[in-house]
């Protein structure tokens, strides 16, 4: 009888985990859907768009820079300790640009992103949700797609690429400062090394990535705070669901670009 | 210009939340919706307002079959609809002008500062609030004020319909009556065609033309206050013997002002005889 009963319990498990992802699917198009109407409704979510990309994009300058800033130190002193002796000096400029330029700049930002900015999105929009001030806006006529999450999502699409940006020129300035004081890496040998290595896809593969990992970090909390439900737990649920998901997307979707931009180059 | 439910059932998984419920109001008319806490007295108020959606049945507000209404054609009916929510729901990054000016329906009124700005001050005069309010946070004013803003902000649209979600609950008595009393005075001064959900017998009886009565998932009674009083259905009888001061006046000691029995010049304001 036992084993009849666990195939039936796995069966329901399977069941409703199945209806469940059918379910979030559905509603996760239409809210796309509904963010592409809205874009019509520009009175709307451009006065809101700035004051979020404001936010965004200065409440996360410091803690960005802190950590590419560490990020260009370490691969800098990791150069030094690795190829020290092996491989001429100058390839410590070219590590430090290609790490930071491919990898360590548009990741490091788009995981801390997903973080603060996803936990941020998913927070607030989940207590607006259980405190019914999502169902007050809607009863009033107004779109929540417009008001709340278009202007989000914008905000960090236009904020997090311009953060990258700039977690990328920081982590090199950093490293080339680490690397000159622990290294006696000169300026010209790391130029050197920066140009040798350097190819102009990389920086539209650093832009690209951003892109996509901006839409994950602020689409998924979105979904997910949008959605939110069972009060006080479901929003630390969903908070968690949020920085937990928009992260792995973040890592899922670096390795999805590299194999198609950088895969396809010989 | 009217609400109308047919046979509108409703579930949650295995709970059966209204089951066929029938409910009318008429244009200009005040109907309490009635019944114990958890019965599905918003469920039915989030229908009309086409929040949620019905499994079966149909509603219709203003001639409109809401649940078959468009994007566009739901955000307009919405604008002619004022809701109260239970706690207020009122957008705590804003402060209360700005909850207030947001119910302001019209985009081009909205965005006509010198209107919006006369208007919130007459949202917060009609409902007994002092301009100084308008800076605050909600965070920073009380709960009964909260529903009051709550209140203007509903109004603040001009709507032809009125609903409100347990206007009362969680409030001291003090209170209660406030909000009682500017719930009459609103529909003398603007006669909008409101429904009140509530689980407070006395202050129904005090606002509404006609009671309903949710329980069981149905639609138990519906009638002037002395019909609902008057009736034999042992669910309603339960319902209003948990009211104390109901058993009063079911006793006869008191009776109890009505706006019906205002209407006929039987009654002053204030009650008990």
């Amino acid at each position: 009888m036992r084993p009849f009963t666990a195939a039936l319990d796995l069966r329901r498990y399977v069941g409703r985990w199945s209806l469940r992802s059918a379910s979030h699917a559905g509603r996760f198009f239409f809210m796309l859907l509904d963010l592409g109407r809205g874009i019509a409704e520009w009175r709307v979510w451009v006065p809101r768009t700035i004051d979020q990309t404001m936010s965004v994009g200065y409440g996360s300058l410091f803690i960005v820079l802190l950590v590419s800033g560490f990020a260009g130190a370490v691969t800098s002193l990791q150069a030094g300790y690795q190829f020290t002796g092996q491989l001429p000096l100058y390839v410590a400029g070219g590590i430090i640009v290609e790490s930071m330029i491919l990898e360590l700049g548009p990741v490091l930002t788009g995981l801390i992103l997903a973080g603060r900015i996803g936990a941020r999105y998913a927070a607030e929009l989940g207590s607006m949700r259980v405190t019914e001030q999502i169902d007050a806006l809607e009863s009033l006529g107004r779109s929540p797609v417009t008001h709340l999450l278009l202007p989000r999502i914008l905000a960090g699409v236009i904020a997090i690429p311009v953060l990258v940006v700039m977690a990328n020129a920081f982590g090199i300035g950093v490293g080339y400062i680490t690397a000159q004081s622990s290294l006696g890496l000169t300026y010209a040998d790391f130029e050197f090394g920066a140009r040798y290595f350097f190819r102009p896809l990389d920086l539209w593969y650093s832009l690209a990535k951003s892109y996509a990992f901006a839409a994950a970090v602020t689409i998924i909390p979105c979904y997910i705070g949008f959605n939110t439900q069972q009060g006080a737990e479901g929003v630390g649920r969903a908070t968690t669901q949020a920085v937990v998901a928009s992260s792995v997307t973040v890592l899922m979707l670096d390795t999805i670009l590299t194999k198609l931009i950088l895969g396809t180059v010989k | 210009m009217s609400i109308e439910l047919k046979q509108v059932s409703k579930r949650f998984v295995d709970n059966v939340v209204l089951d066929g419920v029938d409910f009318y109001v008429a244009e200009g008319e005040t109907v309490a919706l009635l019944g114990p806490s958890g019965v599905g007295k918003s469920v039915l108020l989030k229908h009309i307002i086409g929040l949620i959606k019905p499994d079966s049945g149909e509603v219709w507000v203003d001639g409109q079959l809401v649940p078959m209404l468009g994007r566009k054609e739901l955000a307009a009916l919405r604008s002619r609809i004022g809701y109260v929510f239970q706690n207020g729901a009122l957008f705590d990054s804003m402060d209360v002008f700005e909850n207030i000016r947001l119910g302001i329906t019209d985009e081009k009124l909205y965005g006509d500062k010198e209107y919006c700005i006369e208007r919130v001050r007459e949202c917060l005069r009609l409902v007994n609030l002092s301009e100084d309010v308008g800076r605050k946070y909600p965070s920073e004013i009380s709960g009964g004020m909260r529903k009051r803003v709550g209140i203007a902000r509903a109004i603040a649209g001009k709507p032809v319909y009125l609903l409100y979600d347990e206007p009362t609950s969680g409030l001291d008595p003090v209170n209660a009556d406030v909000i009682d009393s500017l719930i009459e005075r609103l529909q003398q001064e603007i006669g909008v065609t409101s429904v009140v959900v509530t689980h407070d017998v006395r202050g129904s009886f005090r606002v509404a033309d006609r009671i309903a009565l949710l329980a069981q998932a149905k639609i138990r009674a519906v009638g002037t206050a002395e019909e609902i009083i008057a009736s034999k259905d042992p669910v309603v009888q339960q319902f209003l013997e948990r009211d104390l001061e109901m058993a009063v006046i079911q006793a006869g000691r008191l009776t109890f002002d009505t706006p019906a029995r205002r209407r006929s010049g039987e009654f002053g304001v204030g009650g008990a005889g």
